[in-house]
């Protein structure tokens, strides 16, 4: 490696990595960023029914109970959402948000599929395994 | 308290932790399930559950604005997920079988540990490393933009940081939070990441870390919509504003600040865990 030296001329704009990368980055950044927002929307829509109907009952958190099936499972949540439940709804826009990464990942594997890059498709998809089991492994599938 | 005033305040809390931890640099999660407990006297189950949806949101909204900046390593970060998702799977099951007052212990200590990291001066990057083979066969070495133009850097210790980076994904998945300061020690000071490079390729992973044990929360009904709701919209506002409003001079003193929050908020819940209080 050359010895480091201030250069004379502005540096030439620079390339993170091969193209393909930083766009595929790029893309990745976006799609997060909307997963985000659309399920914020749909949480904060949800916690408008909530309040306007529960606004003035006691809250308490102190004993651990467990959520009920409704807001646990994803039947249960899609099942609530449709009876026009207000929490059913934050709990929709929860699963979004979860998914989100999710979806990144996803993309991920064919991103490095494109580019020929076998070692990495196989370690994401073992990411991926581990993110879909979580998700759908743990009961939550109903 | 009335679910109305519930909401409202923890909102506000919660926006106030996002802030603080983007402007920090600390993040906003790791005082989030204290402040639930001590000061709310929520269940610590609900309270991990919350943060942990929480941790997710602002991790996906900043990755946009960390992509464009052109830091971030997808390779280390893939390879690295394989070690903190099966962490942090491993993490969820844990939290569902130890009793709480353990849960407050471990948070107790991570949160001092946390506390020190943050007075502690960052180290150096060094410059001009040794090629490692591990991580070239694993292609893990990268460049990022510099003063100088373009910065090459070449990582170090594999297995080291991969294992540690398991621990984080542990913790993660135990308490509810994004482990900054475990990635710390795995990638700066294991791999020898640079310090641009580990700490925006970090928050990419943090979400998809969350991600695997959320599932396994949700599904034990750790995830209460009423609490999650004003955690989650409050923490990703007040982080969105934090890297809206990035002041870099009073970092200084904001950063002091919040790592005394965090000793305080450490010996509470270390205390309330010895002593059984949770």
């Amino acid at each position: 490696m050359p010895p480091l030296r201030v250069p004379a001329r502005p540096p030439e704009p620079f390339q993170p990595q091969a193209w393909r990368d930083r766009r595929l980055e790029l893309i990745l950044g976006n799609l997060l960023r909307a997963g985000v927002l659309l399920s914020a929307a749909v949480v904060f829509a949800g916690a408008c029914i909530y309040l306007t109907r529960h606004a003035h009952e006691p809250a308490n958190y102190r004993v651990f109970r467990g959520e009920p099936t409704d807001f646990k499972t994803i039947p249960g949540v899609i099942r609530s959402v449709m009876h026009g439940r207000g929490r059913g709804l934050i709990q929709l826009g929860l699963l979004l948000l979860i998914a989100t990464p999710i979806a990144r990942v996803s993309l991920s594997v064919v991103g490095f599929a494109l580019e020929r890059d076998r070692m990495y498709v196989m370690f994401t998809l073992i990411v991926l395994a581990i993110l879909l089991y979580s998700l759908l492994g743990s009961g939550m599938g109903g | 308290m009335t679910v109305l005033g519930f909401t409202a305040v923890v909102a506000i809390v919660s926006f106030a932790a996002g802030l603080l931890g983007s402007l920090t640099g600390l993040g906003g999660g790791v005082v989030l399930v204290p402040l639930l407990t001590i000061l709310f006297h929520v269940d610590i189950r609900y309270a991990i559950g919350a943060s942990l949806v929480s941790v997710i949101a602002t991790s996906s909204g900043a990755a946009a604005a960390y992509v464009k900046e052109g830091f971030s390593n997808i390779r280390i970060g893939m390879f690295l997920e394989i070690a903190t998702t099966f962490g942090a799977l491993l993490g969820a099951f844990l939290a569902t079988r130890i009793p709480t007052s353990a849960l407050a212990v471990i948070f107790g200590a991570v949160l001092l540990y946390s506390a020190y990291l943050s007075r502690k001066p960052r180290p150096l990057d060094q410059r001009n490393l040794p090629l490692d083979p591990l991580a070239t066969k694993l292609r893990l070495n990268g460049s990022f933009p510099d003063l100088e133009g373009k910065r090459d850097y070449n990582v170090q210790h594999v297995p080291t940081g991969f294992s540690l980076m398991f621990g984080a994904g542990a913790l993660s998945g135990l308490l509810g939070i994004g482990s900054g300061a475990v990635k710390v020690l795995a990638m700066d000071q294991a791999m020898r990441i640079p310090f641009k490079v580990s700490t925006t390729t970090s928050n990419f992973m943090i979400g998809v870390t969350a991600a695997a044990s959320a599932g396994v929360y949700l599904s034990r009904g750790y995830v209460d919509p009423g609490l999650a709701m004003p955690v989650m919209l409050g923490v990703l506002g007040g982080s969105l504003v934090g890297t809206r409003i990035l002041v870099r001079a009073e970092t200084k003193s904001l950063r002091l600040v919040f790592s005394v929050v965090i000793l305080v908020l450490g010996l509470q819940m270390l205390y309330k865990g010895l002593w059984g209080k949770i």
